[in-house]
């Protein structure tokens, strides 16, 4: 079509400026290339982080209990963390899909700050960087767990002090996205698109911005106290100084709670998007979406002392954050209900993001149940620092936001790249997925509550089944995950053109065609419905 | 058709600029927020020591430092009336004057530091070691918290600086000042931020 039609403006894949290649992709302020660039770095970090995992598990069973030392295994836990947390599930869903289609969502042309949305790139690469250099220079990778707790980060011979300052650049980089997204929906919005007439991502992202801005400098600050009082020795952590490590445990949480959120909203905001599409049904209760976004980013910011039951914290405080912990699944749980309702009744067509939608649905709420479990006192004293904490944080991060990403980048893929995956091998990928993952995941809860502790290199022979199961499960799990990505590559090269619309959707991307080009829209368009207005309603 | 392009391509909003710069000023604060917090905690544990660490310092010294920064944030809006004005000389010298007065302010700053130095009131010094804990805290947060609105003064400096040579090659003009504006939002918050520090370390005792 496109050869036929020259008035088409060129893609965004094509280069029209005076720089050619990679150079043209490495300074272009284009929101969608940038999008690309995060998705592209962040896919690497994770498989890098998915290999260390592997490695984790493999010491786990008895041939190969003398793969890699003690210290090896405690540098393992804390780079998978890091990695993980700071580099691929922090930034995921907002850095790829945020940045690719929240102007195109609102009917703009790009973010606000172009221009700093690309530094904020640079800043997470230059965090990356730092992060990686710090695993091979110095005396060793860090070895405190990506919770950094002093005071044993304090005094680790380790390279912590580095780490943390990449964890710092990282933080920033979130940061500038936050006040760059924020200000996009403050201000570009196109005609007619009414607060309450944009797609529920954009929601998700606006409020995970909030907590964004609101967290992240608290991490910031506690990150260079940790670095300032390994240099200089200020003292604040410090008890031989009169400092307090509870402190340290305290804003550490403040931030990395709510960054929790940052986590899921925005995955909770794409299977939003998802679902009314193969349901052709309008979202079940607009508007409770929208405000229980707004409701998780509140009341997440309260909860931070439930990761520190055990630490001598008084009756009271305990009691209070239990609460509000217990408070923060009503949201969460309006969420769920929702999305079930939209499919209910509804003209399903059965995709492939779908599938993940629902998997991720499914996931998520043993992520969350356990997760109010962990939140009543009685139970987290005892399976406190247990792989139950564990099993509950991979099935939320895992099984929700990254099963999101996967949900989400079926969903849009064919958008983003004018290719068409093969439908078939990617529901065959999914069996190993879904097996591989509650084998995985689901073992460790059990080990949890019989008690085996997280972070230990070895375990009691009683624990030895539960090990061998989730150590296969983790084979089963990485099998899935090369078919899955290994079917986008392939579509990539080798894919079919994809339609401009290939699932019917409603929203404003799938208005323009696929792949965008440069500007998005030749035209703003004027918004005139509600989002999700499918046309069958007219005629029902 | 490539007008529309060419007119977003120069599509500019004062407004939302100055939106992400609040924003940006809300990220400081919250950053400063942190310390607060910290100070807060280690205050309410230690009263009498930060009490007696407070009178090492000198507030006359403290108050001099107030009056210099206010008078530079000061400055820096008369340097904005200017340009609005269509004055971009007399913008630009309110501007140099700012950029003298947070100079001075770093000054005073040293000096109070090498004083501190001298008389061993500064972290891992052995003289500090056999203080109380609280004082030993104090200090570490004195210079903590001090140290990075110092950074941050003379970021602001940067800016200030980078801001004067835009004044002066017109790309900063009358009808085109955003930029200054929101440079000059960052000195004031720089301002307000040692408003709360002086009480809080030069006024404890």
């Amino acid at each position: 079509m496109s050869t036929q039609n020259t008035t088409l403006p060129p893609s965004y894949l094509v280069d029209t400026g005076s720089r050619k290649g990679l150079l043209a992709w490495l300074t272009s302020t284009d929101h969608k290339r940038i999008g690309l660039l995060y998705l592209g770095s962040m896919l690497t970090f994770f498989f890098v982080a998915v290999g260390l995992g592997l490695v984790m598990r493999l010491v786990q069973i008895s041939p190969f209990e003398h793969l890699i030392t003690a210290e090896t295994y405690n540098a393992l836990f804390t780079v998978h963390g890091v990695i993980m947390v700071f580099l691929f599930v922090v930034p995921g869903l907002p850095a790829v899909f945020g940045n690719f289609f929240l102007p195109i969502l609102i009917g703009a042309k790009d973010v606000a700050f172009p221009r700093l949305n690309l530094a904020s790139w640079y800043f997470y690469m230059a965090g990356a960087t730092v992060v990686i250099i710090a695993l091979f220079t110095g005396h060793g990778a860090p070895d405190t767990g990506w919770t950094f707790y002093v005071p044993f980060s304090l005094h680790t011979g380790t390279n912590v002090s580095l780490a943390v300052f990449g964890a710092f650049l990282l933080g920033f980089s979130s940061m500038l996205t936050g006040i760059n997204f924020i200000t996009t929906i403050h201000r570009l919005r196109a005609p007619g698109m009414r607060w309450f007439r944009m797609p529920l991502f954009c929601w998700a992202l606006y409020s995970t911005a909030w907590v964004q801005i609101l967290a992240t400098p608290i991490l910031a600050i506690t990150l260079v106290l940790v670095i300032l009082e390994r240099v200089f020795g200020i003292g604040i952590f410090d008890p031989t100084k009169g400092g307090d490590p509870l402190l340290y445990e305290h804003l550490f949480w403040i931030y990395s709670h709510p960054a929790v959120y940052i986590m899921i909203l925005p995955a909770m905001g794409a299977i939003t998007e998802i679902l009314p599409t193969f349901a052709r049904r309008p979202v079940f209760g607009y508007k409770a979406i929208a405000y229980s976004s707004m409701a998780i980013a509140g009341v997440g910011s309260l909860v931070w002392a439930h990761h520190m039951f055990t630490s001598g914290l008084s009756q009271v405080a305990v009691m209070i954050f239990s609460l509000l912990t217990m408070i923060v699944a009503v949201p969460s749980a309006i969420k769920v209900f929702n999305w079930v309702s939209t499919l209910y009744k509804g003209s399903i067509d059965f995709q492939p993001p779908l599938l993940f939608a629902l998997t991720f649905i499914f996931l998520f709420c043993i992520g969350g149940l356990t997760g109010v479990m962990l939140g009543a006192l009685a139970v987290n004293v005892h399976v406190h620092d247990t792989y139950f904490v564990v099993g509950h944080f991979h099935y939320v991060m895992f099984g929700g936001t990254g099963m999101a990403f996967f949900a989400a980048l079926l969903y849009w893929f064919p958008k983003m790249f004018g290719k068409m995956y093969s439908k078939k091998a990617i529901y065959a990928s999914w069996f190993p997925i879904f097996i591989g993952f509650n084998m995985l995941y689901f073992t460790m809860l059990v080990l949890g509550v019989m008690g085996m502790p997280r972070r230990y290199f070895h375990h009691l022979p009683r624990f030895d089944t539960g090990h061998d199961i989730a150590t296969v499960g983790s084979w089963i799990l990485v099998l899935g995950l090369l078919m899955f990505f290994g079917t986008l590559v392939h579509a990539l090269f080798k894919g079919e053109k994809a339609e401009d619309n290939p699932w019917g959707g409603v929203t404003l991307e799938w208005t323009i065609p696929s792949p965008p080009p440069q500007e998005n829209f030749e035209e703003i368009p004027t918004i005139t419905t509600e989002a999700y207005h499918f046309p069958q309603e007219e005629i029902g | 058709m490539s007008e529309l392009v060419q007119a977003h391509a120069v599509h500019r909003d004062d407004f939302g600029a100055r939106l992400g710069m609040w924003l940006f000023l809300v990220t400081e604060m919250v950053l400063f927020g942190g310390l607060f917090i910290a100070y807060s905690y280690m205050r309410s544990t230690y009263p009498a020591d930060f009490h007696h660490a407070g009178a090492e310092l000198n507030a006359t010294l403290g108050v001099t430092n107030t009056l210099v920064l206010l008078t530079s944030s000061l400055t820096v809006a008369l340097s904005i009336v200017a340009i609005q004005r269509g004055d971009r000389l007399k913008s630009m010298a309110f501007l140099s004057a700012s950029l003298l007065l947070g100079l001075t302010f770093l000054a005073i700053k040293a000096t109070e530091w090498a004083a501190k130095f001298h008389h061993g009131l500064y972290p891992n010094a052995p003289h500090l070691a056999t203080l109380p804990h609280g004082e030993q805290v104090f200090f570490g947060l004195y210079f903590t918290m001090t140290g990075l609105h110092g950074l941050h003064v003379i970021i602001g400096l940067g800016v200030l600086t980078y801001m004067l040579i835009q004044v002066a090659r017109g790309r900063i003009c009358q009808d085109r000042y955003v930029q200054l504006e929101n440079a000059g939002l960052y000195w004031h918050l720089v301002d307000v931020i040692w408003i709360f520090l002086l009480p809080l370390f030069y006024l404890a005792a």
